[in-house]
């Protein structure tokens, strides 16, 4: 600034837009988001891929059950629901991981952050539009495939109300809430493929693990992983009681655990989101 | 109006900026100049509220970029042209951002047909080229209509139809009041463009003053001498008076002798004096480029050096002809490229004075009329550049 500009007199007045310029806020950054999910392949892709895979599973898995003619006491046969299940939050993670992952990965992430300062706005934006997304297909689906299941096992025992609530709200929203927990990790981990692959082994590690805790002295272990796994509680999700042993959650509490779970990632994100440099 | 105030930046052990401290006033095109990796990209991003500076502070409009209410309604900007998801389209791009600000999606056809990218909207933006990229993040920048505008290196890539464009819609955008300020490393684009120049070297403030304070600032001045061809004695004689009366004398390759050192008036009356007839007189100031090099010439963090391809070649002989070094001839001859005149004393920020600012000195062939030092003195000389 030593030298003045005496060669170039600035413009009296600074450039005012003629479009009013109002404050933006959450309700953009949502239609932003909506946008930006259903204009990438990969989301019509993992999406597709898990309708595909709970179906098939799904009632295939019903149709051999139906065949072998097996009594099934007083079970229903919602349960056979978590065979789709399991494949499906694979495909709920790809997307989960993808929704922010992709965006450091082609740099759009300065783009967005630009266009929209406020980190809080962005990252709940996503995780709402994201969270609806996967629910309501997640939902439908296992709606359709629970039905379906009903039908072609006749030797089971007819489900209570409770029962078909969990089967299908419940899973949609145990899937979606697993999304979520993928969203915070992806944007804790900013690499796709290093964020699935996380995710993933948070899911499968565990129960493997437990398989091979053959030693007595670590029986409390294999017990509490057993328990705890990511699959054990989807299948808990479908029991009244807890499925392995005489302890541990079930019904609507495997939610409320992952939905724990996932709060903590999305916190751990937000906070370092924040914090970091882009 | 940009403002940065002691602006610091480290990354580890590494101070990627220190210090700098600015203003980017509304209307006019403000350029931002340095030598790779000097810091520019950083302050930018430091603008933008992507980076947190260590210490100080920048402002738009009085505001941190974060505490903008609608940030791209106030502050466009092209960072990086490859910032976007290969994945999508164009137009979905542009929406997607536009929705992000509550911009009509109106406006992304419009600005699409501004960047000339409406026949391509559809297309996945992975296919692009590089100069389609530039035009694609140009049209988020201009998308919210803002007063502040940043371009990190616009035309990179562009075509030259593309280059001119960006060029008149710089100084189009400057025309209508807003904030303009523009990287880039390409100087006679910037002599064209710019009006006002923010120079950085290694992360600190080099220069901050107008296009051609700068250049009259830092230009390595020359007179340019020609005697008479018919007679070689009488430039061996006009050499050795102009040394002696203190000038620095170079040989031109065709013969002329470039002076520095000395006012034109002076160089005539002492040839007048020792009787040498001259052919030619001539003051000669430099190009942006020149100025630039030579400003920065101590700032470089990346330089090469000749390729002379020594694990190549057979040992050389003690005595073979066409290594040895050449007889000097009596007068040097001026290099033919990479070298430029030093800096006057006391005005490399390298070389002692601390204060980033750099205090523009009257060139040595400047008119002797009023002279206000440390104040740019307008020159009536032909320029290169302009």
């Amino acid at each position: 600034m030593t030298a003045p500009t005496h060669h170039h007199a600035p413009a009296p007045h600074a450039y005012v837009s003629p479009i009013p310029v109002r404050a933006a806020h959450l309700g953009d950054a949502l239609a932003s988001e909506w946008t930006k999910i259903r204009s990438v392949r990969s989301t019509m892709w993992t999406l597709g891929v898990m309708i595909l895979l709970m179906f098939a599973i799904g009632l295939g898995v019903a149709a051999i059950a139906s065949g072998s003619g097996a009594p099934m006491g007083d079970e229903s046969a919602l349960g056979f629901g978590f065979f789709g299940m399991l494949p499906a939050s694979i495909c709920v993670i790809t997307l989960g991981v993808l929704t922010i992952a992709s965006e450091y990965g082609t740099g759009m992430i300065r783009t967005t952050l630009t266009a929209c300062p406020s980190r809080a706005r962005v990252l709940l934006a996503k995780a709402i539009v994201f969270f609806l997304l996967v629910f309501s297909v997640t939902t439908v689906v296992a709606t359709l495939v629970a039905l379906a299941q009903v039908g072609i096992v006749d030797t089971a025992a007819a489900p209570t109300g409770g029962e078909w609530l969990r089967a299908t709200v419940g899973a949609g929203a145990y899937l979606a809430v697993l999304g979520l927990m993928s969203l915070g990790v992806g944007t804790l981990i900013r690499h796709s493929a290093g964020a699935i692959t996380v995710m993933i082994g948070l899911l499968l590690l565990p129960l493997v693990a437990a398989l091979f805790m053959f030693s007595e002295a670590l029986k409390s272990v294999q017990e509490f992983l057993f328990t705890y796994a990511i699959p054990s509680q989807m299948i808990a999700l479908y029991s009244e009681r807890p499925p392995f042993g005489d302890s541990g959650p079930a019904g609507w509490e495997p939610l409320l655990i992952m939905a724990a779970v996932a709060a903590a990632a999305l916190g751990g994100a937000f906070a370092l989101l924040n914090s970091r440099d882009v | 109006m940009i403002e940065a105030v002691g602006l610091t930046k480290r990354y580890g052990a590494k101070t990627a900026v220190y210090n700098l401290s600015f203003q980017v006033r509304p209307g006019v095109v403000t350029g931002f100049l340095g030598p790779n990796g000097s810091g520019k990209s950083t302050t930018m991003r430091m603008i933008l509220g992507l980076d947190r500076p260590t210490a100080g502070q920048v402002t738009i409009g009085g505001h941190p970029f974060r505490q903008l209410p609608n940030a791209p309604r106030q502050v466009g900007a092209l960072l990086d042209a490859k910032a976007v998801h290969g994945g999508r389209s164009a137009r979905s791009h542009l929406l997607s951002l536009a929705q992000l600000a509550g911009i009509p999606a109106q406006r992304v056809d419009e600005v699409l047909g501004v960047v000339g990218l409406q026949d391509v909207a559809k297309r996945r933006s992975k296919g692009f080229s590089l100069g389609m990229g530039q035009r694609l993040g140009i049209a988020a920048a201009l998308l919210g209509d803002p007063q502040v505008l940043l371009f990190d290196e616009p035309v990179n890539g562009l075509d030259p139809e593309g280059i001119l464009w960006v060029r008149n819609l710089m100084k189009k955008l400057a025309s209508e009041g807003r904030t303009v300020f523009v990287s880039s490393h390409l100087m006679s684009e910037m002599a064209l463009t710019a009006d006002h120049l923010i120079v950085i070297g290694r992360g600190q403030l080099l220069a901050d003053m107008s296009v051609t304070d700068f250049i009259s600032a830092n230009s390595a001045d020359f007179a340019r001498v020609r005697t008479p061809g018919t007679e070689p004695g009488q430039r061996e004689k006009l050499t050795s008076v102009l040394t002696e009366a203190g000038g620095q004398v170079l040989s031109e390759p065709d013969g002329a002798l470039r002076v520095t050192g000395l006012p034109l008036p002076r160089i005539s009356d002492l040839a007048h004096g020792a009787d040498v007839r001259l052919w030619e007189l001539s003051p000669h100031q430099a190009s942006l480029e020149e100025a630039y090099m030579r400003m920065t010439q101590g700032a470089v963090d990346y330089r090469s050096t000749d390729d002379r391809l020594a694990h190549l070649q057979p040992p050389v002989q003690p005595g073979q002809p066409g290594y040895g070094m050449p007889p000097q001839p009596p007068v040097h001859e001026v290099p033919q490229q990479g070298w430029y005149a030093p800096p006057p004393p006391g005005q490399n920020p390298y070389g002692g004075a601390p204060q980033g600012s750099y205090a523009p000195a009257p060139g040595p062939y400047a008119p002797p009329a009023a002279p206000q030092p440390g104040l740019p003195q307008p020159s009536d000389t032909p320029k290169d550049a302009r």
